[in-house]
């Protein structure tokens, strides 16, 4: 390893030493404040060392990991969701009981496996990745020890995450038994150089999907979902929704434009059903909610079946196509989230979560910013001009339409329409008169930090979709 | 720079309402007054300025806006967007005027809603960049969303939520034919654009140009609206409050047919002539289906808005029709039912405000309580049957006219409906003001305020009738050089 390699991965170290750092901190002197602020600034030092990186790529750092443009970006963007959440995490939690400090340990090692897992070339990495990360998000799932539910979306979250990941690992064995290679490069040379088809290495590859889909909650590998959303505290869903989905499907992405998987036509089908699986079941069942965590679960299946339209695009079109679109996508998407969750998480008390729909009722006139904010993502989620989202559903469309998958698009816009429904909803139970409602008495302590992360986040928010160009023009870069 | 005030003013004047409103509860509706008469005479100004000006395009405004698309900022005035634009200030005033004291809670809230709406709309009549055109559609559905929901009548929340759903998803059609546009368009030059003048005339496949052009079509039809997708409006409009009403039937309306008119026949023209007998089909069967629907409602405000599908039914046969004596028809008609249906509803709007029903069965004899507002609802019932001598009339005999060269077995059928229209505008003069009192205790009879807003309206529909000049001047250049642009108009008469 070189010194220009070695500065190219000086981020991925940053973490790694972060985590080690809060540890330390943890075992000297119990505060949690004090640990939030030692993770904060670890993030900011390894988005700094991301500037650094930013020279030596595109550069292989070792044939395990890959720094270039996509992945630099794709970590910017992770490290800077785990910085919002940590935000919400000290609100949270600052008046719980309980040690809570080691929940800063496991954002970063959360992180640091997201951070691998975009960076990846190579099997041993993506697996490596993926494993940091899912095992980190077990523990914080359950971290409210407490509750009954988070134990029971732990629980569930890690006999099925154990699931997909053998999977995935038989996945990886089926393709490296016929191509003898474990570098997406090598798979692609390999695939590249053969005349048929291959069934080994496509159910090799049906294998991966199914165990990324898992992780991607694509229907119908979306079964936990609501529950773990349900039970983790949060700003850990916000965490689950945002890093450990983004990373997951850049990687997914990277696979397949690397490493030649779009090459299998019957793949691509196979892609298209759950596709269309996840936008409609998503939907539809979002409808049927009261828990607004549970409803903001099945939304962002069907959010994940938005981005695979764009995925299944790259078919057909121009790859570069295909990453702005993804990126601009994952990119809004990431914002509305952690806003959604970051309202829900303002919201809660140490007694209660603030789940039920009947617990927004006359938000707008009890506290009217944060019902601002909450209304812009959900018209973001939406789709709806003057937010980011409406952005990122036009790319979603313009892909589709390059494409030419009209199946898809009408797909798309029956979702859309289902989604407007459940959405509205929302709004319309916050603009109830408070009159009617039940004078809620028990309101959640003042928290100045995760209300600055939402305005902030909100104004990004209309920004973007208002002005996109200088966010384009950065994602047509990578 | 004028057309980016046009909408700055409204956008920034709906801000000040929101703020005003926390420091005195009156404050928003004089800060939104101000705003439109600011926006008043800014239009008057535009007018004056380019009176005189031979070419067809009195305005235009040129920015990029997102490069990377090749989407630019490009707004443009013309006869027609001029017109269209005046009726939603002046309608603006008949909101405000209407609301003045019917929205007594978060009035900040509601002048915000209203002059956004506004300023959506005007976006729409002005944009010329298809996605800064689809971007203003999709702006002014919100507020009018959150104007239903909030301050709406008792059905207000699934009202509001139907509402949204079928114009977005009816709106992501037409976003999903503006991208295929756009694409073609590159595959052409090898760059992104949006901007209607370098679509305007782009050669498509014929079968291409057929999908796309009906996905135009029904994000228009659902807003103009015509059967089958007009269930959304009664609704709508029965459930919002007065000045919702008016602004959804006044001008919200205009944008579905403005669109036919600006977008779909000059993009796609062989396609839209292939598909005229449908569409044409289509608003005969809305003409007469929608009357005799508002003949059997008993909601004064849903009659009123079953009116408002049969009127609009005439704006669809006179743009398919593609006759210039047609689409002048059908220009007038939409101006001239902006102005009666607005009426109408704040007519019915302060009925319920003073009776607190809009059922029919429940008033009556109201001509002895309250003469002036009786009288007027006996003008604009006159004006919706279509009395000669005032705007609907010309707007929808000269849709006859033109229209009957086309065909000839359609129109005679839509004609029928000159006999269903004075049954249902006879029926709310005969069951709301005839009749024996049933009134309980004397309610107020319109106030000054009231009379004035009226009285405007009705000079206004009174001019559009007598003297059509004026407008027909107005909006001839752009509708003649709309004809030009698309190719088959030879083919179908000798004008």
């Amino acid at each position: 390893m070189n010194s220009s390699q070695l500065i190219a991965f000086l981020p991925v170290i940053c973490i790694a030493t972060s985590a080690v750092i809060v540890m330390l901190t943890i075992a000297i002197r119990r505060d949690f404040a004090l640990t939030c602020l030692v993770a904060g600034l670890g993030i900011l030092v390894s988005l700094l060392a991301l500037m650094a990186a930013g020279q030596q790529s595109p550069v292989y750092v070792t044939s395990l990991v890959r720094m270039d443009a996509y992945g630099l970006f794709a970590m910017a963007l992770l490290l800077l969701a785990g910085l919002v959440v940590i935000v919400f995490c000290y609100d949270y939690f600052k008046d719980r009981e309980g040690e809570n400090e080691e929940l800063l340990f496991l954002i970063l090692t959360a992180l640091l496996g997201g951070c691998v897992l975009v960076t990846a070339s190579h099997f041993a990495t993506f697996f490596i990745g993926l494993e940091t990360l899912s095992v980190s998000l077990f523990v914080l799932v359950g971290y409210a020890l407490g509750q009954s539910r988070s134990l029971e979306a732990a629980t569930k979250y890690l006999v099925l995450s154990g699931v997909s990941s053998a999977l995935l690992l038989m996945g990886m064995a089926l393709i490296y038994s016929e191509c003898g290679q474990l570098s997406f490069s090598g798979i692609e040379q390999y695939l590249a150089e053969q005349e048929i088809f291959n069934a080994m290495v496509l159910t090799g590859i049906v294998f991966i999907v199914a165990g990324v889909g898992f992780k991607l909650s694509l229907a119908p590998f979306h079964m936990w979902t609501p529950d773990v959303y349900e039970g983790a505290p949060a700003p850990v869903t916000a965490f689950i929704a945002t890093v450990s989905k983004g990373a997951v499907f850049l990687l997914l992405l990277r696979f397949f434009l690397s490493g030649g998987g779009y090459s299998y036509v019957s793949m691509m089908t196979v892609i298209t059903v759950m596709a269309v699986l996840s936008i409609l079941l998503g939907n539809v069942l979002a409808l049927l909610q009261d828990n607004v965590k549970r409803m903001l679960a099945y939304s962002s299946i069907a959010h994940m079946g938005y981005l695979l339209i764009a995925f299944i695009a790259g078919g057909g079109i121009e790859s570069d196509f295909v990453v702005e679109s993804v990126i601009f996508y994952l990119v809004a998407y990431f914002m509305t989230t952690l806003g959604a969750f970051g309202v829900v998480s303002l919201l809660s008390t140490p007694q209660s979560e603030a789940v039920e729909l009947s617990s927004y009722r006359g938000l707008f006139w009890r506290r009217p910013g944060l019902a601002t904010v909450f209304t812009f993502m959900l018209l973001s989620l939406a789709g709806i001009p003057l937010t980011a989202g409406f952005i990122g559903k036009f790319y979603i469309f313009a892909a589709g339409a390059d494409a030419q998958l009209w199946g898809m698009l009408l797909v798309l816009i029956i979702g859309s329409g289902l989604g407007l429904y459940y959405y509205l909803r929302v709004i319309v139970v916050m603009s109830i008169s408070q009159e009617s409602g039940s004078q809620a008495g028990r309101e959640a302590a003042l928290a100045r930090m995760s209300l600055a992360a939402l305005v902030l986040l909100t104004l990004l928010l209309v920004w973007l979709g208002v002005d996109p160009i200088h966010l384009m023009s950065l994602i047509h870069g990578v | 720079m004028m057309l980016l005030a046009l909408i700055a003013v409204l956008f920034f004047g709906g801000l000040a309402a929101f703020i005003s409103g926390r420091w005195h509860p009156a404050a928003p509706r004089w800060t939104a007054l101000a705003a439109l008469a600011l926006e008043f005479v800014l239009v008057l100004l535009q007018y004056a300025l380019t009176a005189d000006q031979s070419s067809v395009w009195i305005a235009d405004l040129k920015w990029p806006w997102i490069s990377r698309f090749g989407i630019g900022f490009h707004l443009a005035m013309d006869g027609l967007s001029l017109s269209l634009v005046m009726l939603t200030v002046v309608l603006g005033f008949m909101a405000v005027s209407s609301s003045w004291t019917e929205i007594r809670h978060r009035q900040g809230f509601f002048y915000f809603n209203l002059l956004m709406c506004l300023a959506g709309t005007v976006g729409v009549f002005l944009a010329l960049d298809l996605f800064l055109f689809f971007f203003s559609w999709e702006v002014m559905i919100i507020p009018m969303y959150f104007l239903i929901s909030i301050w709406g009548h008792e059905d207000r929340t699934a009202a509001a939520i139907k509402f949204v759903i079928f114009t977005q998803v009816s709106g992501l059609l037409m976003l999903t034919a503006i991208i295929v546009l756009g694409l073609i368009y590159h595959g052409y030059t090898g760059v992104y654009s949006f901007d209607y003048f370098k679509l305007l005339g782009m050669p498509l496949d014929a079968e291409v140009a057929f999908w796309l052009m009906l996905g135009f079509f029904v994000a228009f039809t659902v807003k103009l609206p015509s059967v089958p997708f007009h269930t959304w409006l009664p609704d709508a409009h029965t459930q919002a409050p007065t000045g919702g009403s008016v602004i959804l039937a006044g001008v919200m309306l205009k944008t579905g047919a403005y669109g036919l008119l600006r977008f779909v026949v000059p993009l796609f023209p062989e396609a839209s002539h292939q598909f005229a007998p449908i569409a044409m089909t289509l608003g005969a069967i809305s003409v007469l289906y929608a009357a005799m629907m508002a003949f059997a409602q008993s909601d004064l405000k849903r009659l009123i808005a079953y009116t408002s599908v049969s009127h609009m039914g005439f704006v669809l046969l006179g743009v398919f029709a593609w006759d210039l004596l047609a689409l002048q028809g059908a220009v007038m008609t939409m101006l001239a039912h902006g102005i009666s249906a607005a009426a109408l509803f704040m007519i019915a709007g302060s009925l319920q405000e003073r009776l607190h029903t809009r059922q029919m069965g429940n008033m009556g004899g109201l001509w002895t309580a309250v003469p002036h507002l009786s009288a007027m609802a006996l003008f604009f019932a006159i004006a919706s049957l279509g009395l000669p001598g005032l705007g609907n009339f010309l707007g929808e005999f000269l849709v006859l006219l033109g229209a009957f060269k086309v065909n000839m077995l359609l129109m005679a059928l839509a004609a029928l409906v000159m006999i269903l229209s004075p049954v249902y505008a006879l029926i709310i003069i005969q069951k709301a003001f005839y009749g024996p009192l049933r009134l309980p205790h004397p309610i107020a009879d319109f106030s000054r305020r009231d009379i004035i807003a009226m009285g405007l309206l009705v000079v206004a529909s009174i001019w559009l009738g007598l003297h059509p000049h004026k407008v027909l001047e107005t909006t001839e250049p752009s509708l003649q050089q709309a004809m030009q642009s698309s190719a088959f108009t030879g083919s179908t008469d000798e004008q």
